[in-house]
């Protein structure tokens, strides 16, 4: 028995030492070839609003080391804000037959019908953050509802004369037609009208311009020197309206609520104080969405226009008792 | 004398009625404090207006103004979030406003290329240039440790915000300028009658490229006040139709854009009308979109109240008038 035991052991040593070796020798992947292949010769192509935005410039850093990695092909066609030019882009990208387009709807007609064209052609649609009226493989953005809701509930719990504020609130909206402002004005309107005790005292719109913003917000201070907090739609623009807020003098007494991408310059005026309250829909993390997307598609290959996903973010609360930092990015960090 | 109701009159009489009507209708409006704010919220647009004005008497327009503005303090503050010296770097912006404006006034002067098709090619050439070359980004913040520009945008001196008081000493400056120096009357003789002017020796060409620097100045000038204001500066304020906004305080006025006629004066009175209008609409909280409605029809009751006291024949109209 002993005799056997012994044996036994050293079989099992033996064994164990030859799969060590087995171990250290390593094996392939069976199914990495086939995933590069997947990836060789593709063609993705990104049609923003436009460039030189945090956001815009964030996804394109994104989608495009995850297409230098992988090797395949990431183009920016650039319409600098004008919704024709960018409807010529996507009109001609349609002829050049991309595998992906990426698209950021200027608003929710423009592209509709070039999207069904596209998908008519075999090209996979994804939309970020802007959405349009016809749906495709992927929309990866914030809920705006929702978003409209947790910044209207922050302003609220800080705004209620049940929590001692003045309960007068200002609305400080983008381009009044745009997806993003339709849908946080509803949200936000939900939450107001279950709450009666929320007067709201300005109503004003800022065509997405911090300038213009900041002249409106200036005007309505001066008239409710009282006003307990403004509900933002994005941080480009609030940034006017913090502006505002500081030359009046009133820093620490009017609290600006605001949302965006989560650029650090942006998060930064959490905790100096500018904004009371910032809710993230971070956009490192969405451009981790589209890269999910295309690797998806990619790979998996399915009949273009079968399938449509909203891809919502998860949206991050930032103050100055909680900076999370991790609901903030730097572009410099993402280009790697 | 006879009472000559000139477009001026006409534009301050519909301001002022705007003015009482709501001073009298919406509390809050005739404060003090809110007054300062009405000028406050124009003030860029009114020094724009200013440069613009010289340019138009001048017989010239500068379409390039918004886009020299915006590129150029973008690229000052820019260059001190890369942390160079303030200073330094508002040089640089300056430097590079005044650049492309002498370019401008060298394309209208020497070459001869009408004064709108080359200011607004290099309007889109700065913006282009700007954004590709020298900024990358639409929005830029203003650093930490700026506390001196800010303080333009905020500070006060004897109750009154450092940029109205900008915008006054733009306004005095220019006046003093067209008015005193003999080099401002030849500017109104080059935009009443450039080829006599060009006879009687006035040298035409250098005064007609010094027009469209005084506009490179003036367009930094105001991007520095809305820098110093907002905090941050927006080039995509180049594509937007503020350069309209510019020209129509100018022209509303009574700056005629044949050249050779108008005043510093002109401009205040289109400036404070649009303003009254904004910060009377806002106090209404009526929507952005009716503003704009509002603000168009006043702005032609203005004119076509003017085009019946001041009818147009041979002898008023102006070879050039628009």
């Amino acid at each position: 028995m002993k005799r056997f035991i012994i044996k036994a052991t050293g079989a099992a040593i033996l064994g164990a030492a030859s799969l060590a070796t087995w171990g250290q020798e390593g094996i392939d992947d069976p199914s990495r070839a086939a995933t590069y292949a997947a990836f060789k010769g593709k063609r993705v192509a990104f049609v923003p609003l436009g460039m030189g935005l945090d956001l815009t410039e964030a996804w394109a850093a994104g989608m495009k080391r995850q297409a230098d990695e992988l090797g395949y092909r990431f183009d920016i066609r650039d319409p600098n804000w004008s919704t024709d030019a960018g409807a010529q882009a996507v009109t001609q990208l349609i002829t050049e037959k991309p595998d992906i387009l990426v698209l950021h709807n200027p608003d929710i007609q423009v592209y509709a019908r070039l999207i069904q064209r596209a998908q008519a052609a075999g090209i996979y649609v994804l939309q970020i953050n802007l959405k349009s009226s016809s749906l495709s493989e992927g929309f990866v953005g914030p809920d705006w509802v929702a978003l409209g809701e947790k910044v209207a509930n922050l302003a609220v719990q800080k705004c209620s004369p049940k929590n001692g504020g003045s309960g007068k609130v200002s609305i400080s909206q983008l381009t009044i037609t745009a997806a993003s402002n339709i849908y946080q004005m509803k949200g936000v309107q939900n939450v107001l009208s279950k709450n009666p005790d929320i007067k709201v005292v300005s109503t004003q719109g800022g065509d997405t311009q911090a300038a213009k913003a900041r002249a409106a917000t200036a005007t309505v201070l001066q008239q409710n020197p009282d006003l307990c907090g403004i509900i933002g739609f994005w941080d480009g623009q609030d940034v006017g309206n913090a502006a505002a807020v500081k030359a009046a003098g009133l820093q620490g007494k009017v609290s600006v609520f605001t949302s965006g991408g989560g650029d650090k310059a942006q998060c930064n005026k959490v905790a100096d104080g500018e904004y009371f309250a910032y809710v993230s829909y971070n956009a490192s993390l969405q451009s981790r969405d589209l890269n999910t997307m295309i690797k998806f598609l990619l790979q998996a290959k399915p009949q273009p226009g079968t399938f449509k996903t909203n891809l919502f973010n998860t949206l991050d609360v930032i103050t100055k008792e909680q900076p999370k930092p991790t609901a903030c990015y730097s572009l410099q960090d993402m280009k790697g | 004398m006879p009472l000559k109701f000139e477009r001026e009159m006409i534009v301050l009489g519909l301001a002022l009625l705007l003015f009482a009507a709501f001073s009298v209708s919406l509390s809050g409006f005739f404060t003090t404090g809110n007054l300062l704010n009405l000028v406050r919220n124009v003030s860029v647009l009114g020094i724009l207006g200013v440069g613009m004005a010289i340019v138009i008497i001048g017989r010239g327009i500068d379409l390039a103004m918004v886009s020299n503005m915006a590129i150029s303090i973008a690229w000052a503050v820019k260059l001190m979030e890369q942390g160079m010296p303030m200073q330094a770097a508002l040089l640089c912006g300056l430097g590079f406003a005044l650049l492309m404006s002498v370019v401008s006034g060298v394309l209208v002067a020497y070459v001869e290329v009408p004064a709108l098709f080359a200011t607004l090619a290099m309007g889109i050439f700065v913006y282009g240039f700007g954004h590709y070359a020298l900024i990358g980004s639409d929005l830029v913040n203003l650093p930490a440790g700026t506390d001196a520009i800010r303080y333009f945008g905020s500070g006060r001196i004897l109750g009154l915000p450092v940029s109205v008081l900008f915008f006054v000493v733009i306004c005095l400056a220019a006046s003093l300028f067209l008015n005193q120096t003999k080099t401002g009357r030849f500017i109104y003789a080059i935009g009443d009658n450039y080829l006599s002017s060009r006879i009687t020796g006035i040298p035409a060409r250098p005064l007609i490229v010094l027009q469209y620097l005084i506009s490179g100045l003036v367009s930094f000038a105001a991007g520095f006040i809305t820098v110093a204001t907002v905090t941050s500066i927006d080039t995509r304020i180049a594509n937007s139709t503020m350069i309209y906004d510019v020209i129509l305080v100018a022209v509303l006025g009574g700056v005629g854009l044949s050249g050779g006629k108008g005043k510093v004066r002109n401009v205040v009175v289109g400036t404070l009308l649009v303003g009254t209008l904004f910060n009377g609409l806002t106090i209404l909280n009526m929507p952005y979109t009716l503003q704009n409605i509002v603000k168009a029809v006043i702005l032609l009751i203005a004119i076509v109240i003017d085009g019946i006291v001041n009818p147009r024949d041979e002898q008023t109209a102006q070879q050039g008038d628009i």
